[in-house]
Order: C-alpha cells, then sequence, then structure tokens
C-alpha cells in the first residue's frame, strides 16, 4: 500500500515539462503511442497510448476483451501494431518476436507459468543463455550458482535441480520473476501473478517486486484484485473495449470510480437508475431446487455455498478471476471439488460427473463457446441434438423425423438464423451459435440453467433477444444461474445477485439493493483478509500472520525504498 | 499431379476444400478414364473383378481405421490383427467354419479392447497405446502359428475367398456391405453421431455428457473386429495362413486410404465413402503405373506426395 | 538510457532477505522413488536380467555371445538415437527404417568410388531426407506422424528406384577400406559397437550439455513457453529431424559395410523397434524429457531379451516380439502413473 503522500507527490500538479525540474514526472521508459491492432472480425486495441514511466509500478486493469492481452502482447513482441508505433527511451523500436523485446530489456511474467515443467530450475532460468565452459559445453555449475544466488536473493530457498513442476506455484512464480530479471530487464510486465497464488506467496511476491522497484525497473502491473493494485501501484491505466478510458495517479481515482470506469458504467447514471429500482413480475417459489454447501477446491473455490429456487434468476457477479465460471463448473460436474455437496431436488448428487448433473437437470452453457460448447464441423441440427441424442434414438438408431420436429421447435422458438437445419454451426455467427448451444441444453428440458456469459461476442440484437429468452424461461419456472461480467445485464436480468470474491461469498444483494450501485460497492469492497487494519467483516483468523506481514511491509518498503521525497530517480535512489 | 498446383488468386480455402471433399473422386474418375484411353484390356469386366477384389482388405481395414481417426486416434495394430486372426483361424476350422470365425473375430474385439483402454483409460496417445501390440500382435500370432504356413483346406473357407454372386466375387461383396453399414453406423447411429463429436470436440462432448471413454473403447473394438474379418478373408483368398506376411504394411495402406479419402487427422468427421474411394484410387494408381512399366519404386514415391498433398490440404482448409 | 540499464544489472546483492523464506517442501519419498524409478527402472531390469541369464546359461556371460549381442545392438542403437531427440522435442520419426535401408544401399553403390564418397554420399541423402521431414514439420505445420510416413513410403520407393525394383544388390569391394569399417574389430568388439558408444558419448553431451540440447528439451516440454521465451523453435526442429535422418543413414552405412552389400530389404519396421527402445529407455513419447542413456539400455534389453529367447532354443523368435510388445504395454503404462505421482497427484 503506497503511502497517500508517495503517490500524491508523484502526482503533483504538472509543472512545467523541463528536465531539471524536480516535480516533473521521470522520463518514459517505454511508451505505446496510438496503437491498434484488428484480428479478423474484431479490433482489439484502437488507437491506445501507454506510458510506462522510469521506476514506476503502473496498473493496467480492464475486464475480458479490454485489450489488456493485446497490448501486453504488442509492448513484449509476440504481436505487432497495425498502426501506431512502440518507444523504448524515447526511441522508436520494433519488435519482430518475443526474443528481440527481451533483448531490448522487456520481461514478461504470464499468468500461466510460461516455463517448461519438466525442467530443473536452473535451466528454466538460463533457457536460451545458458552459461558456457571453456570447451563450449553448458556450464551447470555456474548455472546452478547462480539461480541459488539470484533466488536467494528473493528469499527463496529451492534446489535449482529440482523439476520445476515439482515447486509450488508460487515459487514457479518466483523463477519466472529471476528469469525476467536475471535478463537486464529494465521492464517487467506481469499478467496477473498473484491469480493462482496462496496469500503468503503473494506476500513474498509483493516483497520481490518492492525490491525490483527500489532498482529502477519498471513493472507493468495486470490485476483484477483492487487491494492489490491500491496496494503496489502508483499509476493506472484502464483500458475497456479496446480503447483507453483512463490513465493518472492510481491515489486519485477511488474505487468505485475505478470499476465503474473497468466496466462502463457512469456513476451518475448508475445512482439515478437505482432510485428507480425494477420489477418484472416473477415470483420464484419458496424452496430451491438446487443447493449447493461447501464447494472448495485448492486455489479456486473456497467454501461456495449457494441455493436456486425454481423461477427466479439468480445473479452471480465478481470480477475476473473471482471464481464465477469455476462456481458454474463445479455445480454442472465438469470441475473435481476437493470437497463440497450439491442437491438437486431434495437429492444429493453421489458421484460429481457432467453426465451426473445433466441426468439430475443441470446444464450449463459454458463460456468459452469455441473450446467448450459448440463441434464446428457438426451441423446446427446435429450441435442441438448432441447431448439429447439417446432420447431421440430408438434402439441406438437416430429418428431423423424426432429430431427434426425438435430442431424445427428451438430454430423457430430461438429464432436461430441459419441457412437451415444442416449448415455447419462452425460457419454461423457468435449469437446464432450461442443460441444452438442454448438450444442443446433446453431440449434436454432441465431444470436449472447454468449460463456463463451469454451474451459475449453476440451482436447487440441477438443479444436482445437472449436476454428475453432468459426471462421467458424464468418464467416458466426454470431455475437459472446467470454470469455476467456487463452490471446492466446482471442487474436487469437477475432477482438476486451473489457476489463472488477471490473464490469465496462477498456478499448477496437481494430485492431493492439489486442495484449497478450496490454491486459496484460490493466489488469495489476491501478483500478482508488483505488489509491491515482490522477488517470489517471480522477477518479470518487462519489469515492472520499474513496481515501482520503486510503491514509490517507496507511500513518497511517505502523507506528502505527512499521514495517519500517524490521522484523515484533510480540513479540517485539506487541504495546500491 | 501437376493438377494440385493452385492458381495464384484464386479463392485457396474454397479451392482446398472441394479439393479435399471431391478430390479424389475427380482422381479415381480420371484414372479410369485414363486407362480407358491409354491401357489395353484395363476396363475389362476380369480386370475390375480383380482389382477390387485385391483392394477389399484394405477397404474393411481402412473403414476401421477411418472411424478411429475420426476420433482424433489411430491404430497401428491393423496389420498384426489380420495376422493374429489368420493365424488362429486354422486351429478350430475342424469344428467348422462358424466356430473358427468366432474366434478369430474375438481376437479383434480384444485386441480392440487392450487399445481402447489404454487410450481411454490409461489415458495414452494413441500412437504408443496401438505400437505395443502392433509388435507383440504378429508376434503372438507366429507363436500361435509355430512359424508355419498352414494350408487352408476348409472348403467353406476356401468359398469365401474364390465363390461369386452374380458375377461380383464374395469378398467384395462383403465389403460393400461393410461399407454400406458403416456409414450407416456413422451416419444413422447414436453411436456414430456420438464418435464424430467427440473427434471434434472432446471437452464440447464430456460437458455434454456424451460417454465419451465407452465411445472411444467401442471405437477401436470395432476397428480390431474389421481387422480381423479382413485378416480372414485375406487368409481364404491365399488359400492359407501366413502370419509372417500377413498384413504387413496394412496399418499405411488403411491410413493412406483414409486421409487420401478426404479425412481430416484432426477428428470429427468421417467420410467413408471417401475412403473407400481412397482405396480404390491407391489400388488402380499401383494398376496402372506397373501396365504402364512403372515399378514399385515409381508407385510408393507418388503414394507419398499423395499423402502429403491430401494432407496439406486438409490442413489449408483448417487454418481458414 | 545507459544509466537505467546499468541500475538493472541482476546481481542481487541486497540486504538479507525480510521476513519469510520460501522453503519449498522437500519432494516426499514416494515421489523420489517414483523419480528414481522412472529414471534407472530400465537399468535395474537390465542387470536384473543378465545376472539371472548368467546363472542359468552357460554361454551367456562369455565374451563371445557378448561380443554378438553388442554388434546386433549397435546399428539399432544408432538408429534409436536420433530417434530419442526427436521424441524429445514431441515428435516422432517414421521413416529411419527406410532410409537405414537406403543408407545402406547408397553406400554400397558408392563405395565402388571409394571410402569417403561410400561414407559422405549416404548422409547427403538421408541428411537430405531428414531436412524435408523437418521443413515440412516446421514450417508447413504438418504432423510429424504423417509427414515421416510419406517419407518412410517415400524413401523406400527410392531405395527401389536404385537397385531396379530390388533386383540389383550393390556390393562393397573386398578388402576395401570401407568393408574394414564395418567387419574390423578391436578386441573383437566390431568398429560399429565401438562407433555407437562414440556417437551415444557425443549424443548425450548435445542432448544434455549444450544450448541445442536445451533448446530440444524446452521445445517438447513446453513449444509456446519455448517461443515466448525466445527459443528458434523452428530452426531446432528442422535440425533435429535432419539429424535423424543422418544418424539413421549412418547406421545403415555401418551395416552394409558389415554385411559387405547393401540389402535392400532390412529396415521395414526397424523405425517401431527404435521408438519401443526409446520409449523403454525412459523418454515421455509426449516430448520434454527423456536421455540417450536410457535409449542405449532399452536396445540392449531388446537386444538381450532376443538373445536369451535364441538361447533356449525351444522358443522360436517370434517370441521377441511377444515379450518386447508386452514390456512396451508395461514400461509405457508404468510412465504414466509413475509421472502423475511424481506430480503429487
Amino acid at each position: 500500500m503506497a503511502p497517500p503522500e508517495a503517490a500524491a507527490a508523484q502526482s503533483a500538479p504538472p509543472g512545467p515539462d523541463g528536465p531539471g525540474d524536480p516535480a516533473a514526472p521521470p522520463a518514459p521508459v517505454l511508451e505505446a503511442v496510438g496503437v491498434s491492432k484488428r484480428f479478423p472480425g474484431v479490433v482489439a486495441l484502437d488507437d491506445v497510448s501507454f506510458t510506462l514511466r522510469a521506476g514506476e509500478i503502473h496498473a493496467l486493469v480492464g475486464e475480458n476483451g479490454a485489450g489488456k492481452s493485446t497490448l501486453i502482447k504488442i509492448l513484449t513482441g509476440v504481436h505487432r501494431p497495425d498502426e501506431g508505433e512502440l518507444r523504448l527511451g524515447g526511441e522508436p523500436v520494433a519488435f519482430h518476436r518475443p526474443h528481440e523485446a527481451q533483448q531490448a530489456g522487456i520481461s514478461t511474467i504470464y499468468q500461466e507459468v510460461n516455463l517448461v515443467p519438466l525442467m530443473s530450475v536452473a535451466r528454466n532460468i538460463f533457457l536460451g543463455r545458458e552459461p558456457r565452459t571453456r570447451l563450449g559445453l553448458v556450464d551447470f555449475r555456474r548455472m546452478h550458482r547462480e539461480t541459488a544466488e539470484l533466488l536467494g536473493g528473493f528469499g527463496i530457498t529451492a534446489d535449482p535441480r529440482r523439476p520445476l513442476h515439482t515447486l509450488g506455484i508460487g515459487t514457479q512464480q518466483m523463477v519466472a520473476l529471476a528469469r525476467a530479471v536475471s535478463v537486464r530487464a529494465r521492464v517487467v510486465v506481469m499478467d496477473e501473478p498473484t491469480s493462482s497464488l496462496e496469500p503468503r506467496e503473494v506476500e513474498t511476491l509483493f516483497r520481490v517486486t518492492g525490491d525490483l522497484h527500489a532498482r529502477g525497473i519498471s513493472l507493468v502491473y495486470v490485476s483484477h484484485r483492487m487491494d492489490e493494485l491500491y496496494r503496489i501501484c502508483d499509476r493506472v491505466t484502464v483500458l475497456r473495449d479496446g480503447r483507453l478510458v483512463h490513465t493518472g495517479d492510481l491515489a486519485d481515482t477511488d474505487r468505485v470510480r475505478l470499476v465503474s470506469m473497468m466496466l462502463g458504467r457512469e456513476l451518475a447514471r448508475v445512482r439515478k437508475e437505482a432510485a428507480e429500482g425494477h420489477d418484472d413480475g416473477r415470483t420464484p417459489a419458496a424452496e430451491p431446487v438446487l443447493t449447493a454447501t461447501g464447494l472448495s477446491r485448492r486455489h479456486l473455490l473456497d467454501d461456495i455455498g449457494l441455493d436456486l429456487r425454481p423461477g427466479e434468476v439468480l445473479g452471480l457477479g465478481g470480477l475476473l478471476g473471482s471464481g464465477r465460471t469455476e462456481t458454474a463448473k463445479a455445480l454442472a460436474g465438469a470441475l473435481p471439488l476437493d470437497g463440497g455437496e450439491i442437491t438437486v431436488g431434495g437429492r444429493r448428487l453421489r458421484r460429481i460427473s457432467s453426465a451426473a448433473a445433466i441426468r439430475a437437470g443441470i446444464s450449463l452453457l459454458p463460456e468459452d463457446r469455441k473450446a467448450e460448447g459448440i463441434v464446428p464441423g457438426l451441423s446446427v441440427r446435429e450441435n442441438i441434438v448432441l447431448a439429447a441424442l439417446p432420447r431421440l434414438s430408438r434402439f441406438g438408431f437416430i429418428s431423423r423425423r424426432k429430431q427434426d420436429r425438435v430442431v424445427d421447435i428451438f430454430m423457430k422458438r430461438l429464432r436461430i438464423k441459419a441457412a437451415g437445419p444442416e449448415q455447419k454451426v462452425g460457419e454461423l455467427s457468435g449469437g446464432n451459435q450461442q443460441k444452438v448451444l442454448l438450444a442443446r441444453w433446453l431440449c434436454l428440458e432441465p431444470r436449472v440453467l447454468l449460463l456463463d456469459e451469454p451474451t459475449r461476442g453476440i451482436d447487440v440484437g441477438a443479444k436482445a433477444e437472449v436476454q428475453t429468452l432468459i426471462d421467458e424461461l424464468a418464467a416458466e419456472g426454470l431455475a437459472v444461474l446467470l454470469i455476467s461480467s456487463e452490471l446492466e445485464e446482471l442487474v436487469e436480468g437477475a432477482d438476486r445477485i451473489v457476489v463472488l470474491r477471490a473464490g469465496s461469498v462477498a456478499g448477496e444483494l437481494t430485492g431493492d439493493d439489486v442495484t449497478e450501485g450496490g454491486l459496484l460497492t460490493v466489488l469495489a469492497e476491501t478483500a478482508p483478509d488483505a488489509v491491515p487494519q482490522p477488517a470489517p467483516e471480522a477477518g479470518d483468523p487462519p489469515d492472520a500472520p499474513a496481515q501482520a506481514e503486510a503491514e509490517a511491509e507496507a511500513e518497511d518498503a517505502p523507506g528502505a525504498e527512499g521514495e517519500p521525497d517524490g521522484v523515484p530517480d533510480p540513479r540517485k535512489e539506487d541504495p546500491r | 499431379m501437376t493438377s494440385f498446383a493452385l492458381p495464384r488468386g484464386l479463392d485457396r480455402p474454397r479451392l482446398a476444400d472441394a479439393l479435399q471433399r471431391y478430390g479424389v473422386y475427380a482422381a479415381v474418375l480420371a484414372l479410369l478414364v485414363f486407362n480407358g484411353i491409354f491401357t489395353d484390356h484395363f476396363l475389362t469386366a476380369d480386370n475390375l473383378r480383380t482389382q477390387l477384389v485385391q483392394v477389399s482388405p484394405v477397404v474393411i481395414v481402412a473403414l476401421g481405421m477411418a472411424l478411429v481417426i475420426g476420433t482424433e486416434g489411430v491404430d497401428l495394430s491393423v496389420g498384426s490383427t489380420m495376422a493374429l486372426s489368420g493365424a488362429l483361424l486354422p486351429l478350430y476350422l475342424g469344428y467348422g467354419l462358424l466356430p473358427s470365425l468366432l474366434v478369430a473375430l474375438l481376437a479383434g474385439v480384444v485386441v480392440g479392447l487392450v487399445n481402447g483402454s489404454l487410450v481411454s483409460l490409461v489415458g495414452l496417445q494413441p500412437i504408443v497405446a496401438t505400437l505395443a501390440l502392433f509388435v507383440g500382435g504378429r508376434g503372438l500370432a507366429l507363436v500361435i502359428a509355430d512359424g508355419q504356413l498352414k494350408q487352408i483346406e476348409n472348403t467353406d473357407l476356401l468359398s469365401l475367398g474364390t465363390d461369386s454372386v452374380l458375377g461380383i466375387p464374395v469378398v467384395v461383396l462383403i465389403a460393400g456391405v461393410l461399407a454400406a453399414m458403416v456409414a450407416g453406423l456413422v451416419q444413422r447411429t447414436t453411436f456414430g453421431r456420438q464418435l464424430v463429436a467427440v473427434g471434434g470436440n472432446r471437452r464440447a462432448a464430456a460437458l455434454a455428457g456424451l460417454p465419451v471413454r465407452r465411445v472411444l473403447i467401442g471405437v477401436y473394438v470395432i476397428c480390431g473386429v474389421l481387422a480381423s474379418l479382413a485378416g480372414v478373408l485375406a487368409t481364404a483368398r491365399l488359400t492359407a495362413s501366413d502370419p509372417s506376411s500377413l498384413g504387413n504394411l496394412m496399418e499405411l495402406s488403411a491410413i493412406t486410404a483414409v486421409v487420401v479419402g478426404g479425412t481430416p487427422l484432426t477428428g470429427g468427421s468421417v467420410r467413408v465413402l471417401g475412403t473407400v474411394f481412397g482405396a480404390l484410387l491407391m489400388q488402380l494408381l499401383h494398376a496402372t503405373l506397373v501396365t504402364h512399366d512403372l515399378h514399385d519404386s515409381t508407385a510408393q514415391m507418388v503414394q507419398a506426395g499423395i499423402i502429403l498433398v491430401a494432407v496439406y490440404v486438409a490442413r489449408e482448409r483448417r487454418a481458414r | 538510457m545507459k544509466s537505467l540499464a546499468d541500475t538493472a544489472l541482476p546481481a542481487p546483492a541486497g540486504p538479507p532477505p525480510p521476513l519469510t523464506v520460501t522453503a519449498e517442501p522437500r519432494p516426499s519419498g514416494r515421489q523420489r522413488a517414483a523419480e528414481l524409478l522412472q529414471r534407472q527402472g530400465v537399468l535395474a531390469v537390465l542387470v536384473l536380467l543378465c545376472v539371472i541369464s548368467s546363472f542359468l546359461f552357460d554361454s551367456f556371460a562369455t565374451l563371445d555371445n557378448t561380443r554378438g549381442v553388442t554388434i546386433q545392438a549397435s546399428f539399432l542403437s544408432i538408429v534409436a538415437l536420433g530417434m530419442t531427440l526427436v521424441i524429445v522435442t514431441g515428435g516422432i520419426d517414421l521413416s529411419v527404417g527406410s532410409v537405414f535401408a537406403l543408407g545402406g544401399v547408397v553406400a554400397a553403390w558408392a563405395s565402388q568410388y571409394g571410402f569417403l564418397p561410400a561414407l559422405l554420399l549416404p548422409l547427403v541423402v538421408c541428411g537430405a531426407i531428414g531436412a524435408i521431414n523437418g521443413l515440412l514439420v516446421a514450417k508447413a505445420g504438418m504432423a510429424p506422424f504423417i509427414v515421416t510416413l510419406a517419407s518412410l513410403l517415400g524413401a523406400r520407393g527410392l531405395l527401389l528406384a536404385l537397385t531396379h525394383e530390388g533386383a540389383k544388390t550393390y556390393l562393397v569391394p573386398r578388402g576395401s577400406a570401407f568393408q574394414k569399417l564395418g567387419g574390423g574389430a578391436v578386441w573383437g568388439f566390431g568398429y560399429p559397437v565401438l562407433i555407437a558408444l562414440a556417437l551415444f558419448g557425443l549424443g548425450g553431451l548435445l542432448l544434455q550439455r549444450t544450448s541445442f540440447g536445451q533448446a530440444l528439451f524446452a521445445v517438447g516440454g513446453s513449444g509456446d513457453a519455448a517461443l515466448l521465451m525466445g527459443l528458434p523453435v523452428a530452426r531446432t526442429k528442422v535440425l533435429v529431424y535432419t539429424l535423424s535422418g543422418l544418424l539413421a543413414g549412418f547406421a545403415g552405412a555401418l551395416n552394409a559395410a558389415r554385411l559387405s552389400s547393401g540389402v535392400t530389404i532390412i529396415g521395414v519396421g526397424m523405425e517401431l523397434d527404435a521408438i519401443s527402445a526409446v520409449v523403454i529407455g525412459g523418454t515421455l513419447l509426449v516430448g520434454g524429457a527423456g536421455s540417450v542413456s536410457g535409449t542405449l539400455w532399452g536396445v540392449l534389453l531388446l537386444g538381450v531379451i532376443q538373445n536369451l529367447i535364441n538361447q533356449i532354443g525351444s522358443l522360436n523368435s517370434s517370441y521377441q516380439s511377444v515379450v518386447s510388445g508386452g514390456f512396451l504395454i508395461v514400461v509405457v503404462v508404468a510412465q504414466r502413473y509413475l509421472s502423475a505421482a511424481r506430480r503429487g497427484t
């Protein structure tokens, strides 16, 4: 948590830009100027500018599809921009391969540790630039020694000879960081480095980032965890739908405003709408059809419980990475659990598997339509009847007549626009693919329908149709769980919203509280286990040591780094 | 071969698509026309019958291979399975044709169960899983037959290889019926559609509650049974059980037929008629080259070229 | 600019790490046992088998028998060495059997022009076939399985074309230097055995102690990560298939020198023997892990099994493939579960 004074000093009113002026912002290390990037069918980045100053930790935030990943990939040489240019230390540069960006001092740590799991720690760190002996062979002794030193500098003792995959995820992340730093990096880009770390590992990571900061290395930090951003970052850039929304000092931007910028909802409008409330006249049954308790899975879910009543739409809210998709998958039997119980219509699911969940009447419309939903080479008809094949067959022979009848009903009802039932699904638009998948589940006549981002990436018309359909289905008595990153969709679609944060339930909105304002407030709240002060919701006891560490860290770091004086000029302030 | 050169400026993906879809039929037709004009005594009933009889075992094995490839797998053990069933066949001929036939087919079932379990339950790559029985299967066949070539004297069995119905050899009829059955299986049964879905997107299939493991095991069993049947028919044709050479390199011929027939190696589609024509194409090509005094060497190099073109075309289509 | 770079020196000579020190838990005993078994299991089986056999058969542990087994195994071992490198990158090379035979025929034909042509021409031809394989895999993005299947046929076709459809067998001139390369011996151990050992030494150095070797592991372990870490993935693949072609061709040439002729019918199915040996040797077929020493033990194990079946006498040689096939199943299934155990799941 950067002390407010420090941050304020950095963001001091933009004075004259003379290089000698102590109040002037430090020179940019890495800039992207007016960068655009198009992929077939999508504009991933539209005229985005991004400036990383020397020695700062710069937060890059935005929801799915905002263009963060594309921007990172452009900065690190994986993609080349269609328009605009990159500048490194003021000079225009063009990276053709990741290797060139690395040579220029830009290193990246990806969300999924991007190392080779079967190779040893030392080999991973020195891959592609192994030290040689006089005979030209790889000098393992030196490699192991330097690896131990490098990791030791981070406070980690791990045998450099151990295969990487035998280490914990947190340590693997540190190895990635060590590799990034040891290539003489000036800029380190960290793409959601904490998403799979334990609290203790997060602390170690932050200590290392503090260390890098002190050495004058600039960091780009991508994360959705508000607490982390406010704790370590100086400035923030917000992207949405491929456009730049905001760049500025983090200390000047309060949490609710930041979240509303990410989600694209104006605060004033949100507050106004909140007063109006809404009512759709649905009357959910009193008895839940599905009850889940204690769903847990290491790193992903922590004791999630919820219930779902026939005739209601339950919204599942939360920022990216909060465990929404995993919760839906767990309910649909597609995620192996460490613990927890799912009851449907009063009967506990014994074996948790997709087939068992489907038999019990739970259907999941998965988030990743391409990878987990459609079978692109098959026709619309076949994709619709896929899960219902056994029901539409006699003695294992498919009945085209039955199929055609079902397909006809659903193509009409969902208004699926295709050349005909025999057109390949891969050739349809996203919206129609999504409707085909909905039809696949509806023809099973489920009792519970889990919809994970049902309107993502589909055009406005289809979106409205899908939203209307969800309402109708609930009105017919189906229990619907709706996941959406769009506040508006969630608030308007849901009767009740359960909000997740870091894999556990953070709050629930019911009745008149189901407003965008209410949701924003819960989303922006601080997670209890990461606050230095006594947590408002009585933090869990097991995390107490982590809190103490966090506190000590927060007091320690800035002093050691000599930051409070304002502009961190690496030349003067490097303690060495 | 020059007909495969794609002129610049044309819609390459669409051309590749058409080539993958209809190329094999066009090529068979072209070969027949070519031979009709330039080769004496090629388009005679006798010659065509010979060609069909020779290609039948390949077609039968390739049908099973097409199913396996449709699930993104491959079965290297088909040749050894043929040898195994060929070796078992004479042992029980004393009890009559039917029992010995059943025993031979049972060998195919067992081979398929082993392969399918290794792939679906243990999670091995299909190449490795079926490699073990490729190596061991033929050895087992030789052990069973004691390394001996055995003459077949059972007339029922021999008539399978030599008889004709309405001028069509029984072997060809069986291959035709099996092709129709496999086509029906793929197009008209729950199992067939599930098979294609598993090959097209295994994660989606699992999430849709399909019995992925059962489908995979079933596919390898069918492939094993078809291979063992091909072994029986080939033995009947040869009038002798010869486990040391029966089905040698059959896996290559079958894979070639499937790939040339337009079934993508990436799974999700099974082209039964294409597979039959793929086998026919390779057979006719071989016959054509031989009658024109071009030898095995040329035939093999041309075969290699055709495989590469077929796979390259499929790849281009996928990249669209 | 410069000063910035200077401040980013990697030397972490900072203050002692504050607060927590992350000590990684030691791997559990089960994990370590699994690792040891996976790494040294074949060698253990090989040694055990040799010890038992030397008690059972008087003629097993003799110098003569050892010479016989090793010379038999030497050609396959050279082919399997190249296969190991390919499989470490997650690929496969089915063409080695044909390339082996082709190398022998080309060498025998060229031996009439002297020692060097007999040695170099097969390397050029077979290296070129390997390079084509590599280019099709790395640049055209085609599956290694199918590319090398095609070149299996292509190389065999080329061989037949060179030998008048297999009717012509080229002979290596008697008493030529090239013939001595295959037939000569030191203390009764044939040159091919010594050459194979030398090649395995070099191969081990290449795989374990050079940057190229590290790149092979990285490409097989995680191609995406290798690309993002800036490794020349495509070049590595082209090189490794070229190397496999070179080694298969060289083994074929050596074999021709030993047999004094370019036999046209050998090498059929050799690719699968090589793959079996590599897999039995503990190299993962999915790539990313493996060792050339394991492959050497794998080849020897197959050789010893064959030798034993010959010794027993009452068994015909077909038992060899039954045992090899059974062994292969046991090994791959065990590998599968061992690697699961090592991950601690």
